[in-house]
């Protein structure tokens, strides 16, 4: 693919808003997780929580958006001036010609949650108060940033669980490379609420302690919220200076509904078609962001899928330790971390882990270390199979 | 300038209220049929292994055979072809039952409840289903999600150089959600897109993005309430080129303010 360059991006993470305190956070091995207490959620687990999140109003001409999710992106829009670096995007190229793809797993559905709480004793409907539209359908958040921001050029949402916001990297390079555009609004949105922190647990893949990535001992994943963001241009490369997506790939595991296929068939498939797409070979890979959720099964896979491609030959974290697994949002929060990472000449580590999985042969780094970056991978791995990895790199 | 996205209809497939099958709803559209009200057939997930085919809900029926119908009619290997799943939501009976389960006493879910209650559970059991390792999108754009799943897959078609299955499906929500979201039965349709003209090819699409105007409607006042209530119906009037075998130009809604020009010629 041609690349393109991510000219502004920012992230909210229970580790806090904006792009510093994230670089800070990371380069000092913080993790923002802490015990489950989440509305009336009963279970013994640990969550990523971004702090404030109710207290963000939205604009009174978008209150039938008004929802979690919807609060934690306009959140996510104020950080680093994202907000004024898209408006000047608009006025270079016209409101029809910036598209929105965002990629979120749940959207607004903890305001369907708590509506089911104030049914109509009589009558069992629901209060007059809950909008499908705006509030609860996977499209609510890509609309509230396309009408926020003032953007008419194409627009969707991907919903793809755990890959949805690295997918839609890909789905706006191919609007940019047919024309249809000349620039987008990427990232990804998700919030906590009660089906993802019960249903992770009713498949006993939440974990009581903080998540422990390629750890032995690993136990399970820590769920986390976070809204991520990035402005994708046409540029000219010879220019210099920047961080680019350069390739993208996509795959199915065609295995299980919530299990990866057990040898990472389909993750390797993902990695192989995103270096493919940069038209790099696997040597010219510094550093790879793993899925790393910190369950037994998805880091092994990913793990074997990794020595399958890398050998031993590649240095890589999982930052989930750090963040929380972020579900929806996680592809396009471990792209800005990427970025970060290119940006400022380090390779993360991994909070959290402790006794590194010995049988997993990696050059798993649990501190972080300084190191001048060119290339970095990102993996993104979801329910129902769903793979997606992106390379990003730096253009000195 | 927009550039116009080209591709051959290789295979369609739908399934709509009183519409069973692509054939039935070909002779209905071309007039040779009278349409009638009865509710939509979901035949059973026959790609699925046996137990899995017992437990499949609606929307996985729905959008396996849609899939199923267009590709077969292309005689396309469903383990090769990259997916465009768009849908306006997902299951609808699974999503009440979950949120009626966590308002209450008891929040521990069943694993399977929840792992179908992701927006791509009918992708993910395509995917199981057909062995297929392409590539797969799972789309939403609410009453626009059949526009915008038809861009990515015209998209894929045009750079990648491959034949992509559009399956776009809507699913009723039981009460009380159907009060929010009103949509009346199952419904949907597929199209097998091809970059190239082949043997198995019905018709040339050609679409231009970034119009204004009003959507193309349906002359017939039952199959218009069909359009209006379904949104992966909304290119019912390009279906009934299709069936006429005529050129036609068709203005599909896609989001407020912005539809696509869609172009039908037969081959």
């Amino acid at each position: 693919m041609s690349p393109l360059l991510l000219s502004a991006t920012t992230l909210t993470t229970c580790l806090g808003r904006g792009l510093a305190v994230h670089a800070e956070a990371l380069r000092t091995g913080q993790s923002g997780l802490r015990p489950c207490d989440f509305e009336t959620v009963q279970l013994d687990t640990w969550i990523g929580e971004v702090e404030g999140v109710d207290a963000a109003a939205l604009p009174a001409s978008l209150h039938e958006y008004d929802c979690r999710n919807n609060r934690l992106a306009l959140a996510g829009l104020e950080a680093d001036g994202f907000v004024e670096r898209v408006r000047a995007a608009v006025q270079r190229y016209g409101s029809r010609r910036v598209g929105v793809f965002l990629g979120t797993s749940t959207s607004g559905i903890l305001e369907t949650e708590l509506a089911y709480r104030a049914r109509d004793a009589a009558t069992g409907a629901l209060p007059a108060s809950l909008r499908y539209a705006t509030a609860h359908c996977p499209f609510s958040v890509t609309d509230f940033v396309r009408q926020y921001l003032g953007l008419e050029g194409v627009a969707l949402t991907i919903s793809t669980a755990c890959s949805s916001s690295a997918k839609v990297f890909a789905a706006a390079a191919r609007q940019m490379a047919l024309g249809t555009i000349d620039a987008a609004v990427v990232g990804g949105v998700d919030s906590l609420c009660l089906t993802t922190l019960y249903g992770f647990a009713s498949l006993q893949l939440t974990s009581t302690q903080p998540a422990r990535p390629y750890d032995a001992r690993r136990d399970g994943i820590s769920i986390g919220e976070a809204a991520a963001f990035a402005l994708l241009e046409r540029a000219d490369a010879a220019q210099g200076g920047g961080v680019w997506l350069l390739g993208t790939g996509e795959s199915s595991d065609a295995h299980h509904m919530s299990a990866p296929h057990p040898e990472g068939l389909g993750a390797r498939l993902a990695m192989e078609a995103a270096l493919r797409s940069a038209g790099l070979a696997p040597q010219q890979v510094d550093y790879v962001n793993l899925h790393g959720t910190a369950t037994p099964a998805n880091d092994a896979a990913e793990g074997l899928a990794m020595a399958a491609l890398f050998g031993a030959g590649v240095p890589c974290s999982s930052t989930k330790g750090a963040t929380g697994h972020t579900l929806g949002a996680a592809g396009a929060v471990e792209a800005v971390i990427a970025a970060l990472a290119l940006t400022h000449g380090w390779i993360p580590g991994s909070p959290g882990t402790q006794v590194l999985d010995e049988a997993l042969a990696l050059d798993y780094r649990l501190a972080v270390s300084a190191a001048p970056l060119r290339t970095v991978l990102s993996n993104s791995f979801g329910f129902g199979g769903s793979n997606c990895a992106l390379v990003l790199g730096a253009r000195p | 300038m927009n550039r116009v996205l080209t591709a051959w209809i290789d295979g369609i497939g739908l399934i709509a209220p009183g519409l069973p099958d692509w054939p039935s709803a070909a002779a209905v559209l071309c007039g040779a049929q009278p349409w009638r009200s009865e509710p939509s057939v979901l035949p059973a997930a026959a790609l699925l292994p046996p137990a899995e085919r017992r437990r499949a809900s609606r929307v996985i029926r729905l959008a396996l055979a849609l899939g199923q119908q267009a590709a077969a009619q292309a005689g396309a290997d469903l383990a090769q072809l990259a997916t465009v799943f768009a849908a306006s939501g997902a299951d609808g009976h699974n999503c009440h039952a979950l949120c009626e389960q966590l308002a209450g006493d008891d929040r521990q879910i069943s694993p399977t409840r929840f792992h179908n209650s992701v927006h791509n559970a009918a992708a993910g059991y395509w995917g199981i289903a057909t062995r297929s390792m392409a590539p797969c999108q799972v789309i939403c754009a609410y009453d626009g999600s059949l526009g915008a799943g038809l861009m990515d897959a015209l998209a894929q078609v045009a750079l990648d150089g491959r034949s992509v299955l559009l399956v776009c499906y809507d699913s009723e929500y039981p009460e009380p959600l159907h009060a929010k979201r009103p949509l009346p039965d199952a419904a949907g349709m597929a199209w097998l897109l091809a970059p190239r003209r082949s043997g198995a090819s019905l018709a040339q699409i050609s679409v231009t993005p970034g119009g204004q105007g009003a959507p193309t409607r349906m002359q017939e006042g039952a199959l218009e309430a069909l359009r209006a209530q379904f949104p992966s119906l909304r290119a019912l009037p390009a279906l009934d080129a299709l069936a006429r075998r005529s050129t036609a130009d068709v203005a599909l809604d896609y989001l407020p303010g912005h539809s696509l020009g869609l172009r039908l010629q037969p081959c």
